[in-house]
């Protein structure tokens, strides 16, 4: 594993000449190629782009010339994310070949920041799962316990930056897909405010949940990185148009007073034991920062997930009509007597792996004739009803607290029921469906046959209220170690 | 957690392999009878799950479809640059010339 320090310290070692951006970058190769065998986080690097990148930063600094705040820091990409000239696969076979013919414009404003974005992380099937067991390419392992997924769908960038592969990483968050591995990996992960970061770009899933969003080390690393990406822009016309605000400026400042809602429907009997003492224990570390701690109600929480697999999945089906082996991805020829519709049918059929096909099937389903008002449209009447929930609770509390997870890591394999798979979220579905703003921080751990696995702690904060998000995680990291206990890599394990 | 209501929509009751075909030719995706029936009783369960929606009492409501207040966006009528049609082309399965080949969809006896 290699040591980046922060990425304040490596981006001002680059900077000041004392090192590279080709070292950083060599060694994130390095460490993947000695590791990265028995974590799969990677789906591809593109060394020579890389390199290319960082010997032209290298020699912009060498002429005196100010590269911006990522100055040669390496980042992992997720792989439903498009990069010019390389590989987007999104996990799927129906992608397998697919080249973007343009960058994302996080991509873009990653290279203004004079960062590096390097190689493509593994993620379940067009984002759609909780494990990164549904990546088509098979699945990433917990650099903690390689027998457990790193939880999904942004599995694989959440795995890199646990294993020291890289210093962040891009991630999506749909329903979870940010904080929820971050939380099983013992890293930090931002779900920013709907419309905070350009989608353009983004393999679209669900439309109207979607957001880009950082992995780091640390809550400062994190959101050096989300203030490079944040901002309104003229390709996403669901970006928010009012200019992103310095979320460093703010970032130490201590946080007597804040008032933190504890939700009492998030410490639950359905939760393990060590997640709930992990809650107690953080809500005594705010206290001792002198936060007031506010008993809140979320009642609402019981039916996100429910809310969630018909708004979701409706925009899926919607959203994936696209690939239909046409203008991109695979296709598969009609054979004789058979008509274009068999085209259609055959390459969707044959292209989609098992849980994308469900998502589409439940969401033809609930936009149907006759069941759209039962199911779709009372979705989003609930949606708006989750959503003033929130903006109530926010009258009371200037930001919530709670486990990202019930539980930690599972092991690969153990959960073969969808249902069962889709309830791991069930505290973090509820950010997307009503666009605020989370994070997912390292706050404890639990033992599970003599491993030792992460537990997250999960800060909620309204639209816009990225400020005070960060400034609370940062507080409390500040007063805990937890971030500093990285995973301990199997030499013997180790490939290539 | 909120009972589920059966009085409104269909989720209570089992969804039919019929059913299932239907959804499966509307989403244009060729599956197998078995992973039809798979899917069927998948389908079951989540939605079993879903109707606990039906719990919630939502009379009165206006539907949300978006979580942020916004509105469309115009941009001004102005030519940029855009991908060439070379770019465009290289991820389509099959092309002749500079146009994307599919098979043919008119009955040579529809056309001229």
């Amino acid at each position: 594993m290699s040591d980046h320090g922060t990425i304040a310290d490596l981006a001002a070692r680059i900077r000041t000449r004392e090192t590279t951006a080709v070292a950083a970058l060599e060694a994130c190769l390095d460490s993947i190629d000695r590791h990265d065998g028995a974590i799969a986080s990677f789906q591809c690097t593109s060394a020579d782009v890389a390199r290319a990148r960082a010997e032209a930063i290298d020699r912009r600094i060498d002429s005196g010339e100010d590269v911006g705040p990522l100055a040669g820091v390496p980042i992992a990409i997720k792989d439903n994310i498009v990069t010019r000239g390389e590989p987007t696969t999104c996990g799927s076979r129906i992608l397998e070949h697919f080249q973007s013919p343009y960058d994302a414009t996080v991509i873009q404003r990653l290279n203004d920041a004079g960062a590096v974005p390097f190689g493509k992380t593994r993620c379940d099937e067009f984002a759609m799962g909780s494990g990164t067991e549904y990546c088509a390419f098979g699945p990433v392992h917990n650099p903690w316990d390689t027998s457990r997924v790193p939880g999904g769908s942004s599995g694989g960038s959440a795995a890199a930056v646990a294993a020291g592969f890289c210093p962040a990483a891009l991630g999506s968050d749909t329903g979870g897909s940010i904080r929820q591995p971050a939380s099983l990996c013992g890293v930090v992960g931002i779900k920013p405010t709907y419309g905070r970061v350009s989608r353009y770009g983004l393999v679209s899933f669900g439309p109207s949940l979607d957001q880009i969003g950082p992995f780091a080390r640390t809550v400062e690393d994190a959101t050096l990185v989300l203030q490079a990406i944040a901002g309104e822009d003229v390709h996403d016309s669901t970006t928010i148009d009012t200019p992103a605000e310095d979320y460093l400026k703010d970032l130490h400042v201590p946080i007597e007073g804040l008032r933190i809602g504890l939700p009492r429907e998030y410490i639950d009997t359905g939760n393990d034991d060590a997640v709930n003492d992990m809650v107690n224990a953080a809500v005594e570390t705010y206290r001792g920062l002198g936060a007031e701690i506010v008993d809140v109600q979320l009642p609402l929480t019981d039916v996100g997930i429910a809310t969630y697999y018909v708004i979701g999945p409706a925009e899926a089906s919607s959203n994936l009509a696209r690939f239909d082996g046409i203008r991109y991805g695979r296709r598969v020829p009609p054979g004789p007597g058979e008509e274009l519709f068999d085209l259609y049918a055959k390459s969707r059929g044959e292209g989609f792996g098992p849980e994308v096909r469900r998502r589409i099937m439940l969401g033809t389903y609930v936009l149907s004739a006759g069941y759209y008002d039962a199911y779709y449209k009372r979705a989003l009447q609930v949606r708006r009803l989750i959503r003033q929930e929130f903006e109530n609770v926010f009258q009371q509390c200037d930001v919530l607290l709670g486990p990202t997870t019930p539980a930690p890591a599972f092991p690969i394999g153990s959960i073969s029921d969808p249902l069962t798979m889709y309830l791991c979220d069930r505290y973090t579905v509820n950010a997307n469906i009503a666009g605020i703003c989370g994070i997912s921080l390292p706050a404890g751990f639990a033992d599970a046959n003599g491993c030792t696995l992460p537990l997250g702690l999960q800060l909620q904060a309204p639209a816009l209220g990225e400020g005070t998000l960060l400034r609370a995680a940062r507080m409390f990291e500040a007063a805990t170690n937890h971030h500093a206990r990285t995973p301990e890599l199997d030499p013997a394990a180790t490939g290539s | 957690m909120t009972p589920p209501d059966a009085s409104p929509g269909h989720a209570e009751s089992p969804i039919t392999i019929e059913e299932v075909r239907h959804v499966a030719e509307l989403a244009r995706l060729a599956m197998s009878g078995e992973e039809l029936e798979a899917c069927r009783g998948e389908l079951a369960s989540i939605l079993g799950h879903i109707a606990t929606i039906n719990g919630v009492n939502v009379e009165g409501i206006a539907p949300m479809a978006h979580a942020i207040d916004m509105s469309n966006r115009l941009s001004e009528d102005v030519p940029g640059e855009s991908l060439s049609i070379e770019d465009v082309l290289s991820n389509a399965p099959a092309v002749e010339d500079r146009y994307i080949a599919v098979p043919k969809v008119l009955d040579p006896g529809d056309g001229a």
